[in-house]
C-alpha cells in the first residue's frame, strides 16, 4: 500500500517535472523542473533498494549537472523567456508527437504481449527471461556494486577512466592554446615569453 | 545497520516514532543554531577587544531570539524585477538540506568496548541519529550539493546585479571544492570501510590512535577543513558575500523573515559541518580514551565527548572570521584545483597502497609493518614528485603564455604595461 502511494507521488513529481523542462517559457524554471525530476526518480531507486543509485542520482544530476546548466545561463545571461510559438525547425512539432506516440505504443504493445512482467523469473519486455540481482544476506547494494564494478567489469571501468582523462586533457588543449594566441595578438609588446 | 526500516513494511506507530525524533532533532538544531549565532558574536567581539552582546538575558543569551522576532516583523520586500515565485522559494532550498544534512550526524551513544551506540527505550533498539541510510555518509555530499540551489536561485531570482555576482560566485567556488572534499571524504571511507555515519564512528571507537584524523594521516583532514569551510562560503572564502565587493551578495535584496531564513540556514551549517569534521575525523561521540564511566550513563558519555569536539570547530570558524583575510577570486580557484585536488587524489593513492600492502603480505620484507612503512616512503616519494611535476607544469604554462596564465592576473599585467 505504502509503495504505491509513494509511486504515485514520484510519479505526479517526475512526469510534472518533465513536462514542465519543456513548456516553461523560462530557462531557469526549466531547470529547476528538472531537478524535480530527477528528486523524484531517486525516490523511485530508493524504492527499489538502488540506494546508491539514488543517493549518484542527486548528486550527479540534481547537484552538479544542473548547477552546471544553471551556470552558463546565468553567466551568459540568456535566462529572458522565450518564445514558445516559434519552431527553430520546421515540422519539428508534428515530428516530434509522431516519435512521441510510435514510442508509447513500443511500450504499452510490449507490456501486452510480455503478459506483464513480474520480475520473478518471467519473461520481461525484452524477450529474455528477467531476475532480480541476487541479494546475499545483509549485503548492501553499494557493496555488491563495487564488487561488481572493480572486479568483473574492470576492464571497462578503467576504459572509462582513461576515456575522461583524453577529454579532459582535450579540453584543456584546445581552451589553453587559443587564449594564449589571443593575448599574444592583443599584446604585441609582452609576447614570446 | 540501518536504524529504521525504509518505507516498504510502516506500522503507524514507527511513523510516529519517527515524527516524533525528526521534531526534536529540528528543535534541538534550532537552540543549537541560537547559541551559535551568541558564541560567534562574543568570541569575535572578544577577539576584536569589544564585550559583545550583554544585554538581553544571561550574558546576552538571548539577543539571537529578541534579533529573530525583531526580523520576523519587519517588513518583507519583493523587489519589482525580482521573479516573484523562485524568489519565495529560495531561502526554504537553503534550509531544507541544511537540517537534512544534520540527520545523518550519531550525536551521542555508548561506543564503548565494542558497543554500538545503540539505547533500548521500551524495548525498541535505537540510535541518537535521525538517519542511518546504508549510504550514510554520501547523503552528507548530496545535501551539501544541493545547499547552493538555495543561495544561487536567491541571486538570481532577486533580479539585480551584486545578487546575481554573488549566485554565480557561489556555484563556481561550490562546484570546484567539492571535488576536493569528496576526495578527502574517501580517505575517511578507506580506512574505516563503511559509508554509514554509525559504522565510521564505530570504526573510531578505540581512543585517539584509531581516530581517522590519525588513520588517515592529517593530510585528508586539513584538505576536508579548507573545503568545507569553502562549501560554507565562510571567511576566509566569504566572496559569495564579500561586503566590500558586491554589497551582500545573494540576500542583498532579501528583507524580514526570508532572510532570517538565509541566516538560520548559514549558522545550521555550520553546526551541521562541524558536526560532520567531528563524526568524520575525530569519532564523533567515542572517546579520547577508554575511560571507566562515572556516575552518568554511557550514551550521556558519548554526548560530552561529541560536544567537547563540536565545541573546538565551532571556535575555529569563529576564529578563522576574527583573522583570515579574504582571499582574491585566483587565489581561491588556484587553491582548489590545483593544490587541494591533487594533494588529495595523490594521498588517496598513498592510503590504497599503504592499505593494500596491509591486506596481502606484500612481501617485500617478512612482516605487514615493514610492508607497510616501505609502501608509505614509495607513496610519499611517488607525492613528491608527483606535486614537483604538477609545481612544473604550472610554472611552464604561467611562462609560455608570457606570464598572464590567468585572467586576472593577465589584466594586472596590461594595467603594468
Amino acid at each position: 500500500m505504502v509503495d504505491v502511494i509513494v509511486f504515485a507521488i514520484s510519479a505526479v513529481i517526475i512526469l510534472g517535472g518533465a513536462i514542465g523542462v519543456i513548456a516553461l517559457p523560462n530557462p531557469v524554471h526549466a531547470a529547476l523542473s528538472l531537478i524535480a525530476t530527477f528528486f523524484g526518480v531517486a525516490v523511485l531507486f530508493i524504492q527499489a533498494e538502488a540506494h546508491f543509485l539514488a543517493l549518484v542520482q542527486v548528486v550527479v544530476y540534481a547537484g552538479a549537472i544542473v548547477v552546471l546548466f544553471l551556470f552558463v545561463i546565468m553567466l551568459l545571461g540568456v535566462d529572458r523567456a522565450q518564445e514558445l510559438g516559434v519552431e527553430p525547425l520546421a515540422g519539428q512539432r508534428v515530428a516530434g508527437v509522431a516519435v512521441g506516440a510510435l514510442l508509447l505504443t513500443l511500450v504499452v504493445g510490449g507490456l501486452f504481449l510480455s503478459g506483464g512482467g513480474d520480475f520473478e523469473g518471467n519473461t520481461a519486455i525484452t524477450g529474455q527471461s528477467g531476475q532480480v540481482v541476487p541479494t546475499q544476506d545483509g549485503e548492501e547494494d553499494v557493496v555488491q556494486l563495487a564488487r561488481d564494478l572493480f572486479t568483473r567489469q574492470l576492464l571497462t571501468f578503467e576504459a572509462t577512466g582513461i576515456l575522461l582523462t583524453v577529454a579532459t586533457v582535450g579540453a584543456v588543449v584546445l581552451v589553453r592554446n587559443r587564449g594564449a594566441e589571443d593575448l599574444v595578438l592583443d599584446e604585441p609588446g609582452t609576447a614570446q615569453g | 545497520m540501518t536504524g529504521q526500516p525504509y518505507l516498504l513494511d510502516v506500522d503507524w506507530g514507527d511513523v510516529l516514532q519517527a515524527i516524533i525524533t525528526a521534531a526534536i532533532s529540528f528543535g534541538v538544531l534550532l537552540v543549537s543554531v541560537m547559541l551559535m549565532v551568541w558564541f560567534e558574536r562574543k568570541v569575535v567581539s572578544r577577539l576584536q577587544n569589544r564585550i559583545g552582546p550583554n544585554q538581553a538575558g544571561p550574558f546576552g543569551l538571548l539577543q539571537t531570539l529578541f534579533d529573530g522576532t525583531k526580523l520576523f516583523f519587519k517588513e518583507d520586500l519583493i523587489p519589482e524585477r525580482a521573479d516573484r515565485f523562485v524568489f519565495k522559494l529560495a531561502p526554504y532550498l537553503s534550509l531544507v538540506p541544511a537540517f537534512l544534512m544534520f540527520s545523518i550526524i550519531p550525536v551521542a551513544g555508548d561506543f564503548s568496548d565494542g558497543k554500538d551506540g545503540s539505547v533500548t527505550i521500551g524495548g525498541e533498539k535505537m540510535f541518537f541519529q535521525l538517519i542511518d541510510p546504508p549510504v550514510g555518509i554520501l547523503f552528507f555530499l548530496a545535501m551539501s550539493a544541493l545547499g547552493v540551489y538555495g543561495i544561487m536561485l536567491a541571486g538570481w531570482s532577486s533580479g539585480s546585479k551584486y545578487p546575481l555576482l554573488g549566485s554565480v560566485r557561489a556555484s563556481a567556488q561550490v562546484i570546484s571544492y567539492e571535488a576536493a572534499l569528496g576526495l578527502a571524504l574517501a580517505s575517511v571511507l578507506l580506512v574505516t570501510g563503511t559509508l554509514s555515519t554509525n559504522g565510521i564512528v564505530q570504526a573510531q571507537a578505540g581512543g585517539i590512535t584509531s581516530w581517522a584524523i590519525v588513520t588517515t594521516g592529517f593530510v585528508p583532514f586539513v584538505i576536508f577543513v579548507i573545503a568545507g569551510t569553502a562549501e560554507l562560503n565562510r571567511p576566509p572564502f566569504d566572496l559569495v558575500e564579500a561586503e566590500q565587493e558586491i554589497v551582500g551578495g545573494f540576500h542583498t535584496e532579501y528583507s524580514s523573515i526570508r532572510f532570517a531564513l538565509f541566516f538560520l540556514a548559514e549558522f545550521m551549517n555550520v553546526v551541521t559541518m562541524s558536526a560532520i569534521f567531528v563524526t568524520l575525523f575525530l569519532g564523533g561521540p567515542a572517546p579520547l580514551w577508554n575511560h571507566p564511566q562515572f556516575f552518568i550513563p554511557g550514551a550521556l558519555w558519548g554526548f560530552i565527548w561529541f560536544f567537547a569536539k563540536l565545541l573546538i570547530f565551532l571556535f575555529m570558524f569563529v576564529w578563522f572570521r576574527a583573522t583570515l583575510p579574504r582571499l582574491r577570486y585566483d587565489q581561491l580557484m588556484d587553491l582548489g584545483w590545483k593544490l587541494l585536488i591533487p594533494l588529495a587524489l595523490g594521498w588517496l593513492l598513498v592510503l590504497t597502497g599503504i592499505r593494500v600492502a596491509q591486506d596481502n603480505n606484500v612481501g617485500i620484507t617478512d612482516n605487514a609493518v615493514g610492508d607497510t612503512i616501505i609502501m608509505l616512503v614509495i607513496g610519499l616519494a611517488i607525492l613528491a614528485l608527483g606535486g614537483a611535476l604538477l609545481g612544473a607544469a604550472i610554472r611552464n604554462a604561467k611562462n609560455e603564455s608570457g606570464g598572464v596564465a590567468l585572467p586576472s592576473s593577465g589584466q594586472m599585467q596590461v594595467v603594468e604595461d
